[in-house]
């Protein structure tokens, strides 16, 4: 070798060297399901458009979170949000506020007028989509995506199903449900008012349609016999909540009491008092955390002065007033009688226990199965009647939007696979990103950002929304406090932290990629990586 | 004003790099265009702290220096596993002279390069706790003495890891080595000797003395590049993780100098002239315990015969580190 003077070792020559024949286990990247995702209903993309919103990027954001669900300013005000009861994050202060970061996305998009990307080639397939609730509506809008003709039959007069005859407005403000809902017929989709289906066989060979989606809802208020005396008002929640659309405002005089413990209970005391109720009183037979309404809507609906009675039942309503008996919890926590009585002046009863499906479009027509009045159908949402799909409230399931619009997209992409003669191939769930595969050392310190909430005066008497959005910056801050759990989010640590310099930076995003002649497999990168995007995989030896 | 941490951005200034970062915030490290001044193939152990720690301060000088830089290196692990003859994993113009002589054949490059009006190229000298505190100590506080244009960057690993994790001056006590009591009440390193360099460095009132450790990349950058800025004498000791000397798997190396800097066994600080002028703040305190049960080196303080006066005597010098420094958040001190 010649070299220059004093010079005996040419630079970099150690390359020769390939120290990764010392490997006994090496280093693999991988995507885990963060648990967000795991838990969404809708089966939503979270780490996913958030990690777009980390950057500022909101229509990024927005459609990938639309490949999903057609509903971001809807799900970011009505949506339960167990992403967020599942995230990461709240084991180290507080879980990520996905429902707020998505309402701002779904706000956005509705300000700045953002369209969906046209649809696929036409199929030439024809499908009938059942109701224009959130699940005929997503159910609608995916087949659409899909190439389909698709036409919406829905009963009454306006689209939205339980979000507009349900939820009331100063939870879900109208323009918002109309917004999202006209972006999806401008994808081409029929929708036809006043149109109830009363025989789906006959309905589906009248229109020509290949295949149904049904998604009729629950909609019969669930009665239970109530001694009363004629002058005692009683109603049902739903019809009270549906009455709310309408020109006439419901009737419920001044004292109102509410019997039952879900969220329709408490929408509908918290709308008899925005009606002008001086007293609405929820009566419900168990204790406050065994009630299926959610706590912070529990919370709400106090603040806003209505009151509770814990372990009542409603024995008989006479003139302007009822009788209640306490109850007592038993060791197994069901209610029990006590035999202890009171009085209770009301103007009106309002029964909030639940709602029942209208099956009778279903007469006749074979294959079915129907238990607990609600319709059976396998993991594919197909009916035991070929080309009959159904999901949302008709189903046996929770009965929420998002769990709707859910099965709406699982039918659509199943109604298409079966229109071409396939079945639809869902791949494997990727590893579930775990708390404890993070590190959680490189993350800031950052607090959840709390959403405005409309001054107490105004929530007990306007309709106005109560909750309110986050801006720019604070949706920013919001979307930043996401750990990326399980999906690499190019944070540069694992091109850092290797001794061995045998990372291999591949530019924004692009990711890393291993130089295994080199690794020795110490596992550094493994230990640093934030949001548990690599593992370690035992060399064959 | 000491290295000015970015809070947010999801993980701020706390991992390497951070694409929602500026370009000019970003760490040397996260640059594509790194300069690996210690390239792939060396011949360190898995998970070597040395090996990172080299990679992180002549990364960083070589950025600050524009690629100008010359570097003197003492005999030790980062010598041995680097040049195996024929092969260098150095990517720059590199010197191996002996274990105990790197501040003075630094000294001479320099004096070499103001000969040939060179004021563009920048030395450095390196070498391990063992050639910086105990055989090239004297060579050191010459070069300090005399305030020469070198930056000397120390890798403290505990210990002359090189030839078998003997005892070296930097030992801290109850660790165990080759050469420390094996058996006994009271094995390992004995308590209350030692040399602190950062602080007998300070006491020679050159322009700057800092500490740093492998787990806190922007900081080490930080200081490296600003002991480039200045001219005159400088020091650097950075703490590094052995896997093999200390016992520990070599996936904990980071976590470890973490746990060092967060209990208060290694004080992160700077100094100017003699004074203390900023100190990297404990974010999570954690008792010594943590930094130590992991290591094989401590093993004897836990378990069936432990030693748990010990463990208090360990924590007391964490605690008087953290007085004395003023380690914790302002306000907690
Ligand atoms: C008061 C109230 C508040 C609620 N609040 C929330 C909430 O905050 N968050 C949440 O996630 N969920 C909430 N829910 C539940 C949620 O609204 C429902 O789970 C969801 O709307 C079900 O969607 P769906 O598409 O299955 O049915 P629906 O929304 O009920 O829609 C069914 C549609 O089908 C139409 N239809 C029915 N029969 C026929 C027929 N034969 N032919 C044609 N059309 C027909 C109906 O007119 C209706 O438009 C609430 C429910 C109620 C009652
Ligand atoms: C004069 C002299 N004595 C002893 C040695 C043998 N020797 C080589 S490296 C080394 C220890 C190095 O320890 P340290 O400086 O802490 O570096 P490390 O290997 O721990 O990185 C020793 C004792 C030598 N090379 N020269
Ligand atoms: S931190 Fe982000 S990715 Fe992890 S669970 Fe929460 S929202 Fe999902
Ligand atoms: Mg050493």
């Amino acid at each position: 070798m010649q070299k220059p003077f004093a010079i005996t070792l040419k630079p970099g020559t150690s390359l020769t060297n390939h120290t990764g024949t010392w490997r006994t286990a090496r280093p693999v990247y991988l995507d885990r399901l963060p648990p967000c995702n795991n838990a969404c209903p809708a089966g939503e993309n979270i780490q996913g458009w958030l990690f777009h919103a980390e950057s500022g990027e909101y229509e990024k954001a927005w459609r990938v979170l639309v490949e999903n669900n057609p509903l971001p300013a809807v799900m970011g005000r009505v949506c339960y949000h167990p992403c967020e009861g599942a995230c990461n994050r709240g084991q180290l202060d507080s879980s990520v506020g996905i429902n707020s970061v998505e309402r701002f996305l779904g706000d956005e998009a509705i300000k700045r007028g953002w369209k969906f990307a046209a649809p696929a080639a036409s199929s030439g397939k024809k499908v009938l989509v059942v109701g224009a609730g959130p699940s005929g509506l997503s159910a609608a809008y995916h087949l659409a995506r899909l190439g389909h003709k698709v036409e919406i039959q829905e009963a009454g007069p306006l689209a939205g199903g339980m979000m507009r005859f349900g939820i009331p407005k100063y939870r879900l403000p109208r323009e918002v449900l109309d917004a999202e809902v006209q972006r999806i017929l401008d994808l081409g989709v029929t929708l036809k008012f006043g149109t109830k289906v009363a025989n789906i066989e006959q309905s589906m060979k009248d229109g020509g349609f290949d295949a149904a989606f049904l998604a009729v809802g629950a909609h019969i208020g669930k009665r239970t016999f109530i001694p009363a005396g004629d002058a005692t008002k009683i109603v049902d929640a739903v019809s009270v909540l549906r009455s709310m659309e309408g020109e006439d405002k419901p009737m419920l005089g001044r004292r109102v009491v509410v019997y039952g413990g879900g969220n329709t209970a408490i929408d509908v005391a918290r709308t008899a008092k925005r009606l002008g109720a001086s007293e609405a009183i929820i009566v419900y037979r168990r204790t406050r955390d065994k009630m299926p309404a959610h706590d912070f809507e529990v919370e709400e609906a106090l603040q806003e002065g209505v009151m509770v009675k814990w372990l009542s039942t409603i024995k008989q309503a006479g003139e302007g007033n009822i009788t209640i008996e306490k109850m007592a919890l038993d060791e197994k926590g069901y209610p029990q009688p006590t035999g202890e009585f009171e009085t209770l002046e009301a103007d009106s009863v309002v029964l909030a226990l639940g709602q029942d499906v209208d099956l009778s479009l279903l007469e006749g027509v074979s294959g079915l199965e129907i238990k607990d009045g609600t319709v059976q159908v396998s993991p594919n949402m197909m009916t035991g009647h070929p080309g009959i799909f159904a999901g949302g409230d008709m189903v046996p399931s929770e009965r929420t939007v998002t769990v709707a619009v859910g099965h709406g997209k699982k039918a659509a992409r199943n109604i298409d696979a079966w229109l071409r003669g396939a079945t639809q191939e869902v791949p494997p769930k990727h590893e579930l990103a775990e708390f404890d595969k993070l590190n959680t050392w490189y993350y800031s310190d950052a607090d959840k950002t709390v959403r405005p909430m409309l001054d107490i005066i105004r929530r007990q008497t306007s309709f106005d929304e109560v909750q309110g959005g986050l801006n720019e910056s604070t949706a920013l801050f919001e979307a930043r406090r996401c750990l990326s759990c399980g999906n690499c989010f190019e944070c540069d640590n694992c091109y850092g932290v290797c001794p061995d310099n045998a990372v291999i930076k591949l530019g924004p995003g692009k990711r890393f990629e291993f130089k295994y002649d080199y690794c020795k497999g110490c596992g550094l990168c493994v230990a640093e990586c934030p949001c548990g995007a690599i593992k370690m995989v035992a060399e064959d030896i | 004003m000491s290295f000015q941490p970015v809070k947010f951005y999801q993980t701020g200034t706390l991992t390497v790099g951070n694409r929602l970062l500026a370009q000019d915030e970003r760490s040397v490290q996260a640059n594509q265009m790194r300069s690996n001044s210690i390239n792939s193939g060396h011949r360190a152990c898995q998970g070597c702290g040395e090996a990172l720690g080299a990679r992180y301060a002549i990364d960083a000088a070589m950025a600050e220096s524009n690629g100008q830089l010359i570097a003197a290196n003492a005999t030790g692990c980062l010598e041995v596993f680097s040049t195996p003859y024929p092969e260098s994993s150095w990517q720059l113009p590199w010197i191996h002279s002996l274990f105990g002589n790197a501040p003075a054949v630094a000294t001479g490059i320099a004096a070499a390069m103001k000969v040939k009006g060179r004021n563009d190229v920048r030395v450095v000298a390196q070498g391990g706790d063992g050639g910086t505190t105990d055989i090239g100590f004297g060579c050191l506080s010459g070069m300090f003495e005399r305030n020469d244009d070198v930056l000397y960057i120390c890798y403290d690993n505990q210990g002359y890891m090189n030839t078998g994790v003997q005892r070296s001056s930097a030992t801290p006590p109850a660790a165990r080595t080759a050469t420390t009591m094996p058996v006994g009440p009271e094995p390992g390193n004995v308590f209350g000797q030692g040399k602190n360099v950062p602080e007998i460095a300070m006491a020679h009132n050159i322009p700057y003395v800092a500490t740093a450790t492998v787990a806190d990349l922007r900081d080490l950058e930080y200081k490296v590049r600003k002991a480039m800025q200045m001219r005159g004498a400088r020091y650097i000791q950075i703490f590094v993780p052995c896997p093999l000397g200390w016992g520990a798997a070599s996936h904990d190396t980071i976590r470890l100098a973490r746990l060092a800097k967060e209990t208060g066994m290694f004080p992160v600080f700077e100094a100017e002239h003699g004074e203390v002028t900023s100190v990297l703040k404990i974010r999570n305190k954690v008792a010594v315990e943590e930094y130590l049960k992991p290591q094989k080196r401590f093993a004897h303080l836990f378990g069936k015969h432990a030693h748990p006066e010990t463990v208090a005597r360990l924590q007391a010098i964490a605690d008087r580190n953290i007085r004395k420094y003023k380690l914790l958040p302002e306000g907690e001190n």
